[in-house]
């Protein structure tokens, strides 16, 4: 098997495109969903890295969202409702040698699954999280979420939410994430270039993607976003800067920042554990013990 | 099994940090190396320091699995043992306790005192514990052993601190053993010699050995007694075998993780206890629905809730025959003994394997916790692997659907990775092709069709699983039916009953699903009465066994204190019974700790 991220050249195969990367059947989402941007950038994405279909593994849970595995051609896992990172992290585990991108919904992200959020993030586990958050959970039709803004009015707080949001960004940081990421899926381009870059980077990564819910929220709208987002990398961010990385995460007003917050290096859980060293992915390995060892274990027993 | 020649149980017990694991193990060792058998139970409690624990350890020329009736040797670490357990020793037994600081108040007639002066003995050693190998020395002694063997087991225990503390632990054990030939009458039936050495292990141990030679690669887990064992000998082996273990944030992603290593060809498996499995429970169905096979352990303890950490029960049944929402199909198997749980462990991946779906072991504290001797000959670890129809090589061909609706109801399994096998696995309802047919295109005939074709496959692979078969004398005057840790307990009682004079058989349950249920009603149609042991208020595998085969029974012996049943129990209870004195037998409990 070979998986690595950039290996185009070297290859005698034809180089694929986006339109490779189409899964069989056509996405069932609300005309003008911002979750169909999160498509095409993650197949472009997948055909300028180079990747084929079958060295990918996508991972979703339960949502609007979570529908994603099946419209791209590649390996799928569509998990539980919030357990789409736990799941991702045992594949990654079993094969460490697939690349892993896990796309779930600000619901499944930082709602239920909110846990394995914290601790995928922690552990440096070397998956790429897309977050297609639209502040709202879309597939239950609209109610609140954890990053619906304060008074949002949803039908779960028809009086308007009095709670205030989660932010994604500054959470991942202080877990620990090592790489930290915001789009908005109205720019593929850009979002294409921030997956490209989050797949490529060793560890944990996470790119929360304001994805406009057309049906459900019609207060973060692409109208919105568009005159608000602002690219922290033409004011010359450092993204090894936590601190002014935490600074601009929590701006949210005419001024919302995308584009790569943090990024820094660290050893991923599957480059510490030395089960891994050698023998290739896991999942592939043949399962008999060699003799020297289980002698051993019940010679210690008596 | 107990009409084994020989026949001994000692009790130690203590205060929690006054290591009564140590001559605990000291002397299991000094056991199954001169070949003994032994069945341990320890009753404790939920702290670090103080309580009282108990230790009762029963040895035997014989195979044995319970900890029996009696205590015949009794050695007291704290005045609280003595005063609580004086009451339980009979005519010639023997309480051996430091004299120092331990008084026995009112033994009964005929019960031997010996008192070590342990302070004298060890010259005033500030040394808290070492009195406890003193003891060791007095109880080697007067179960009429050498000094030899409790030798070498000392210098196993404590060579890694140092040659000081070896010598140290040796010449005490020396003095108590000295003291002992010097002052008490030793029993009058010496500790035989075994035909070879044997080995020790808990069901924890043997649970994580049998997955480990059933080829597991993936193990997570997230602590909770009584099932913490496991991932303590999974988290000590890995490196060396090549498993990743991982401690999760919680059982959810405990479960969901084992799933996703399962996905990617890893046999992978989980351990917790009843409330970790209500956490695991959502993620059961979705291994069901994605056809992913993954093996879950519930080490059963006290319930509900939190419960009563410390002790048994079995009182997940019903928790796990309804885990995760819908039907669908999964094993799930009760084994009967520290030895079962092992040959189980490849057993149930085999079966999990050929028909894709997930497989739960049922195991309590008093199996998991538990330590038992074992043949090591009878360890087999390198069991028979079958991985059903599992695709682990690439293709150039088109048209692999994961779900394929074939005869059998098995769609070949083709890891992820492979190219020509990308597909995508669903907890949604899907088509052959894992098209979801649950939003949009609901469809009643494909669903129709999927239901079945994950039923088909598990009957067909159920076929595999072997019928119960009754043990002991098909013309028995009552059948005793019991499932999972009780098989040990009923066994001895159908011994002690013959010596009441009625003969019983036993009809123990391994397998819940598949249950065969033909083969159990065919069985029990012939019993002349039908009595259920189980370890728990309700009757939870009566109610199961009865929704399955409509038997009806004429009794019940249960048990819901915490503590496991003794023999003796099961059989008093099934003489009042039989004699028409009552429905329902519980016994009471004379171990108080
Ligand atoms: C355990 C569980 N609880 C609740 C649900 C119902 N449910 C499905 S999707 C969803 C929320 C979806 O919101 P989000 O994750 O933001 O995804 P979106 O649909 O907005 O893309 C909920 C509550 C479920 N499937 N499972
Ligand atoms: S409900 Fe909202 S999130 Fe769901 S598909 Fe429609 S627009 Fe997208
Ligand atoms: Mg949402």
């Amino acid at each position: 098997m070979t998986t690595t991220t950039d290996v185009a050249e070297g290859r005698s195969v034809a180089p694929l495109t986006a339109r490779d990367f189409k899964g069989p059947v056509d996405p069932d989402w609300c005309p003008g969903c911002g979750d169909f941007g999160i498509l095409n950038s993650l197949q472009r994405a997948c055909a300028e890295m180079g990747l084929r279909p079958h060295e990918l593994l996508v991972v979703s849970g339960i949502g609007c969202s979570s529908n994603l595995p099946g419209y791209i051609n590649a390996y799928g896992m569509h998990t539980l409702h919030g357990r789409a990172l736990a799941v991702a992290t045992g594949a990654k585990m079993g094969n460490h040698e697939m690349n892993v991108i896990v796309t779930i919904g600000d619901g499944d992200g930082y709602g239920i699954g909110g846990n394995h959020f914290t601790h995928t993030a922690r552990r440096n586990v070397d998956l790429t999280c897309v977050v297609m958050n639209n502040q709202i959970y879309g597939l239950t039709t609209g109610q609140v979420s954890p990053t619906s803004s304060t008074g949002m009015k949803t039908k779960s707080t028809p009086y308007g939410s009095v709670e205030p949001p989660v932010n994604p960004i500054t959470s991942a940081i202080m877990n620990g994430a090592t790489f930290v990421a915001r789009a908005y899926s109205g720019d593929v381009r850009h979002l294409t270039h921030l997956i490209k870059q989050a797949v490529k980077h060793k560890g944990f990564s996470l790119i929360d993607v304001f994805s406009p819910c057309v049906t459900f929220n019609l207060d973060n709208t692409h109208a919105f976003f568009k005159g608000r987002v602002k690219k922290l990398e033409d004011e010359g961010h450092d993204p090894s800067d936590w601190k002014s990385a935490c600074e601009k995460a929590m701006m949210w007003g005419d001024k919302i920042y995308t584009g790569i917050f943090l990024q820094r290096e660290l050893a991923s859980l599957d480059q510490q554990e030395p089960v891994l060293n050698e023998g290739g992915p896991l999942g592939f390995r043949d399962l008999g013990l060699e003799r020297k060892h289980t002698e051993r274990i019940i010679q210690r027993m008596m | 099994m107990s009409s084994g020649k020989f026949d001994f149980v000692f009790s130690i017990g203590g205060e929690a940090g006054q290591g009564i694991a140590t001559p605990g193990d000291i002397l299991a060792r000094v056991f199954v190396r001169r070949g003994l058998h032994l069945s341990t139970y320890n009753a404790y409690q939920s702290i670090i320091r103080g309580g009282h624990i108990f230790l009762t350890v029963r040895v035997s020329d014989e195979e044995v699995l319970t900890h029996g009736d009696k205590i015949d040797l009794l050695l007291c670490l704290n005045q609280d043992t003595a005063d609580r357990h004086v009451g339980l020793m009979e005519s010639g037994s023997r309480i051996v306790f430091n004299s120092d600081r331990i008084k026995i108040n009112n033994p009964k007639e005929g019960v031997f005192l010996c008192p070590m002066p342990v302070s004298e003995l060890t010259g005033g050693s500030r040394n808290r514990l070492i009195q406890n190998t003193v003891a060791v020395g007095a109880m080697v002694a007067l179960m009429g052993m050498d000094f030899e063997t409790l030798e070498e087991s000392l210098v196993l225990r404590f060579q890694r601190r140092g040659q000081a503390v070896v010598d140290e632990n040796v010449a005490m054990a020396r003095a108590g053993f000295d003291y002992t030939h010097a002052n008490f009458p030793l029993f009058a039936q010496g500790a035989p010699t075994g035909s070879k050495p044997l080995a020790v292990w808990s069901g924890n141990d043997a649970l994580a050995m049998g997955g480990a030679a059933a080829g597991v690669k993936f193990y997570s887990a997230y602590p909770m007694s009584p099932s913490t064992g496991v991932l303590h000998w999974m988290a000590s082996n890995a490196r060396t075998l090549g498993i990743m273990v991982r401690q999760v944030e919680d059982e959810i992603g405990v479960a969901n993780m084992a799933i996703g290593a399962a996905h990617t060809g890893c046999r992978s498996m989980c351990a917790t206890s009843g409330g970790g499995f209500a956490l695991m429970t959502e993620a059961v169905g979705s291994a069901g629905m994605m056809e992913i096979p993954v093996v879950f352990i519930d080490v059963q303890r006290a319930g509900p809730s939190t419960g009563v950490p410390t002790k048994s029960e079995q009182g997940d049944l019903w928790q796990i025959l309804g885990a995760s929402q819908g039907d669908f199909e999964r094993f799930i198997v009760a084994p009967k003994d520290c030895l079962d749980a092992f040959n189980t462990m490849p057993e149930l991946f085999n079966l999990v394997d050929k028909a894709q779906c997930p497989g739960i072991v049922i195991s309590d504290l008093v199996i998991s916790e538990g330590r038992f001797s074992v043949d090591p000959d009878l360890i087999d670890m390198h069991p028979v692997i079958d991985r059903g129809e599992l695709i682990t090589t690439p293709t150039a061909s088109n048209g692999y659907m994961r779900y394929k609706n074939t005869e059998t109801g098995i769609s070949p399994r083709a890891l992820p990775g492979l190219e020509g096998y990308v597909h995508v696995v669903a907890t949604d309802e899907h088509d052959e092709n894992s098209i979801l047919i649950s939003d949009e295109f609901t469809n009643p005939h494909k669903r129709r069709m999927m239901v079945e074709k994950r039923a088909r496959k598990f009957r067909l692979v159920a076929e595999d699983v072997p019928a119960p078969e009754l043990e002991g004398p098909e013309d028995a005057d009552v059948t005793l039916v019991g499932w999972g840790s009780t098989y040990g307990v009923i066994e001895e009682a159908v011994e002690q009953l013959k010596l009441e004079g009625v003969t019983a058989n036993h009809l123990p349950i391994k397998w819940i699903v598949p249950l065969k249920a033909d083969a159990v009603s065919e069985i029990l149609s012939r019993s002349k009465k039908i009595i259920i042991v189980e370890n728990n208020y309700s009757g939870q595998f009566y109610r199961y066994l009865r929704s399955e085969t409509g038997v009806s029974v004429d009794g019940h012996v249960r048990k819901y204190d915490g503590e496991p049943f003794m023999p003796h129990h099961v059989t008093t209870g099934v003489l009042e019974v039989m004699a028409g004195k009552t429905d329902v037998f519980v016994p009471y409990q004379e171990v108080v700790v």
